[in-house]
């Protein structure tokens, strides 16, 4: 959409003022992108320059040996993604749902909508541990789910889902009225507009949202500690206990001597599989818009 | 769309059916299965000991999970964990309780300085006086000139709890210029400040720095800091790592205990810098 | 075609989704609640407020410098991360070449799931030593303020970059049509019809940066002391919450959480604060 505006901008004759302002302006987003980029490669370059050289094949397919000093992580990616699977499959379907509810069903000023807005924001504030806690008591303990990869996933969907749905209601809201009175006045009904008309709309929120979604759950350390556990052994269904990814990481960080060099690693590998994640979602979403747009 | 959710929750139902009868409390399978939490510096240890002995025993599963001492202990208490792990002894309340804890292995706290700090050791009663911020400056204890920083651990830490069993100090005496949590976190610290002092679990400590890290261990009332030292029992700072059970462990929960005090483990517990128990298994 | 029964089995379905977050937060808080009961019970809150110091193993409760660590380290954090964040956001949408922009999209979600371990890791070994240079002991709110403000920046800079995605593209057409330069447009079209959703990304922010553990444990020192400049220490109710609770006793425990429920007072207060920030903002549209 920016191209539309870039050909004619650039033929556009300035006063002196506003050409400085411009200038400025040009100076501070463009500065800013390069300190964004800059402490963004700081970062990633000591990740890759400490981590890529326990980085093989056999890292990525082998078990955890010495404490995960030595050997690979194997089971621990497996884990990772069950968790990650079980968070979205919560996820999605509630954020979905609830952003359309709040954006299409409730007035900013109603009581109700109000009621679910702030409930959100207080959930996006709710400290990581203390999401942990609670999942061990609720889903581990009340619900009898144990120390197990489905009480991990949906204890990070609970973290997840104000990000998801508050970015989607804003994709939503941000569709002009004129859409919403031209559906009406052609009589479809609110399902046909939501499904056609609505929702296409709205995939580059939903797609951010994901996106942080997504990155939060895979990065969490201290929800999952006392949800999916500790255990490094490969998972055999759902209700095992199974080590996530960046808990790998913390341990060999932090707890583990000598586990710097594999934490890097690991480090490493949680970015990749988030670079795929993402890159999937990005992709899905690109081919869902165009579908739904479709006539 | 939905027929990904319809496969996913297919799964998650099969995954329930297929489990439930080992999770029941009943059965021949209920037993086949060890649940141990707690410490987080016990846990890589009782994990490695945990895989050897699945190898040596088919069909039974032992699964380690953290959370700290306290909740392990707490955990054994109320009987959600088979055994508890526990970096620090049993109060006097915990055992009045019924529980019972059996050492593993055995750690030493030591003090670490940056490895440029000529300093070459404290005694008790200077540490005392750096810990509660009478001593400012490196020169008042025999260093170079420079302010001292003052790494403490977080309340309630089994290390906090040797340190100041060391020193007679009580924590509300304590004037520290950073709070840490975890070992790492501690080397990590003191390695980044040429100006730093701290204590940390000495296997650690000593690996950490025959890697390269920039740290020192000190002495402490003229005893070298070293797994030696630990081992001997002339350090003076040191902790039993244990396990917890309730009344008296029996089936499993024995066997394992029995294993983790043998010296079929001793390898183990070397390879994660603790010290093995002796032949008398002290 | 009009479905009357469809579209009311729909409505009911929404309903039922937007009613489980609800759900979800009324547990969390029971929760939280229940477990700070017994400390409330018998030390009281007033304590909590008036006690010389945090010691709670020795019977000592005050976390009002913990309160302050938290909000100051916050406030900072988005302070420096807010107009950050926009500018990525606008960076992508106007001014970046079209060739960068989806690697900009997927820099910035990298940025996001980068654990926030790494983030603690890199501040503790790579930003706390400079920091220690400028003034010892490095571990300070001014660390804390940076690490927090890169971490929270991806939730701002996506949900802006996703707000200017959604406005209109006949608002551009028509700021075009006027002859409006390029800042022109952004600052006086595309921000205004934007802001809900930056608004939404930066009180989002805001509640990550509250609830943020690992990192801030690990480069802010963590003494409980009201700090009287960028480089003294502080400890955040959350780093107080995951240093403390692993070793704590059930006394100490329930005190904990009742930081948890300090911590979830400022969170509530802080969105009921937003959404009606929100609502004033996007009314006088």
């Amino acid at each position: 959409m920016a191209d539309a505006l870039t050909a004619p901008v650039a033929a556009t004759p300035a006063r002196a003022d506003g050409a400085l302002r411009e200038t400025a302006a040009l100076v501070a987003v463009w500065g800013t992108a390069a300190l964004i980029a800059g402490v963004f490669l700081w970062i990633l370059g000591e990740l890759v320059w400490n981590g890529v050289g326990a980085l093989s094949w056999e890292y990525l397919t082998s078990a955890p040996r010495e404490a995960g000093r030595a050997g690979g992580i194997a089971p621990i990616l497996v884990s990772t993604l069950a968790i990650l699977g079980v968070c979205l499959a919560a996820t999605v379907p509630i954020a979905f749902g609830s952003a359309v509810f709040l954006a299409e069903y409730t007035s900013d000023a109603g009581r109700f909508g109000r009621v679910v807005r702030t409930s959100l924001d207080v959930l996006a504030g709710v400290p990581s541990i203390v999401f942990g806690l609670f999942g061990n008591a609720f889903f581990c303990r009340t619900l009898g789910l144990g120390f197990s990869i489905l009480s991990g996933g949906l204890t990070l969907a609970c973290m997840a889902l104000p990000l998801v749905i508050r970015s989607t209601e804003e994709g939503l809201r941000a569709v002009p009225r004129e859409y919403r009175m031209g559906a009406a006045a052609l009589a479809l009904s609110r399902t046909t507009t939501l499904f056609r008309l609505l929702l296409p709309a709205a995939v580059p929120g939903l797609t951010a949202g994901l996106v942080l979604g997504i990155g939060r759950a895979l990065a969490e350390t201290a929800a999952l500690i006392f949800t999916s556990g500790y255990v490094d052994r490969m998972p055999s269904s759902l209700l095992d206990s199974g080590r996530a990814l960046s808990i790998h990481v913390y341990d060999l960080s932090m707890n583990v001597a000598g586990g710097d060099r594999n934490a890097y690693a690991s480090a490493l590998v949680l970015v990749g599989l988030l670079l795929l994640v993402n890159g999937v979602a990005g992709a899905l979403s690109a081919l869902w818009r165009r579908r739904l747009a479709a006539p | 769309m939905k027929r990904v959710f319809l496969a996913i929750g297919m799964l998650a139902l099969g995954a329930c059916r297929s489990k439930d009868p080992a999770s029941g409390s009943s059965g021949p399978e209920a037993e086949r299965k060890l649940v141990l939490t707690g410490s987080s510096t016990i846990a890589p240890l009782a994990s490695e000991i945990a895989k050897r002995f699945e190898a040596k025993h088919p069909g039974v599963r032992v699964d380690i999970q953290t959370g700290g001492s306290a909740r392990g202990i707490s955990d054994a208490l109320a009987g959600l964990a088979d055994i508890g792990m526990a970096s620090r002894e049993l109060n006097p309340d915990e055992a009045a309780n019924g529980l019972t804890a059996i050492p593993i292995a055995k750690d030493g706290i030591g003090l670490i300085v940056h490895r440029d700090n000529a300093l070459l050791g404290l005694t008790r009663q200077q540490l005392v006086s750096v810990y509660t911020g009478q001593v400012t400056n490196w020169r008042q204890v025999g260093g170079k000139d420079a302010r001292l920083t003052v790494v403490n651990k977080a309340e309630g830490r089994a290390t906090l709890e040797l340190f100041l069993h060391f020193t007679g100090l009580k924590s509300t005496d304590i004037q520290a210029s950073v709070v840490i949590g975890d070992n790492a976190q501690g080397i990590k610290t003191v390695a980044g400040n040429p100006d730093a002092i701290g204590y940390v679990s000495i296997g650690t400590a000593e690996h950490d720095a025959s890697l390269g890290t920039p740290i020192r261990l000190i002495s402490v009332d003229g005893v070298a800091a070293s797994l030696a030292t630990v081992g001997d029992g002339t350090f003076p700072m040191s902790r039993a790592l244990n396990l917890v059970v309730k009344g008296q462990p029996n089936g499993l929960a024995r066997d394992f205990i029995e294993y983790s005090r043998s010296a079929e483990v001793h390898d183990l517990v070397k390879a994660e810098f603790f010290v093995p128990l002796g032949p008398t298994g002290t | 075609m009009p479905h009357p029964g469809r579209d009311r089995a729909l409505l009911w379905t929404l309903r039922l989704f937007a009613v489980s977050s609800v759900a979800i937060v009324l547990l969390v808080v029971a929760f939280v609640s229940g477990e700070s009961a017994p400390a409330l019970a018998e030390v009281g809150p007033v304590r909590f407020f008036s006690d010389p110091s945090w010691h709670p193993a020795s019977g000592f409760f005050n976390m009002v410098p913990m309160l302050a660590g938290t909000v100051l380290v916050s406030a900072g954090a988005l302070l420096l991360a807010a107009p950050l964040g926009v500018l990525s956001a606008i960076f992508l949408q106007f001014y970046a070449p079209p060739a960068l922009r989806s690697y900009w999209r997927n820099l910035i979600g990298l940025l996001a799931g980068i654990p926030s371990v790494v983030y603690g890791f890199w501040g503790l070994v790579s930003l706390v030593p400079l920091i220690n240079r400028l003034h010892p002991p490095g571990q300070s709110l001014l660390a804390g303020i940076l690490v927090l403000a890169l971490m929270v920046l991806p939730t701002i800079a996506l949900l802006s970059d996703a707000a200017l995605e959604s406005v209109p593209a006949h608002y551009l057409r028509s700021a075009a049509a006027l002859g409006l330069s390029r800042w022109g447009t952004v600052s006086g079209v595309v921000l205004p019809a934007a802001r809900g959703g930056i608004l939404t990304g930066v009180a989002l922010a805001a509640a990550r940066a509250v609830g943020e553990t690992m990192a801030v444990l690990m480069v802010c020192g963590n003494v409980v002391r009201m700090p009287e400049g960028l480089f003294d220490p502080v400890r955040t109710l959350t780093a107080n919450i995951a240093l403390e609770m692993a070793y704590a006793g059930s006394a100490h425990r329930s005190a904990l959480f009742v930081s948890g429920l300090a911590l979830l007072a400022i969170v509530a207060l802080g969105a009921g604060f937003s959404e009606a920030a929100r609502r004033k903002v996007v009314a006088n549209g």
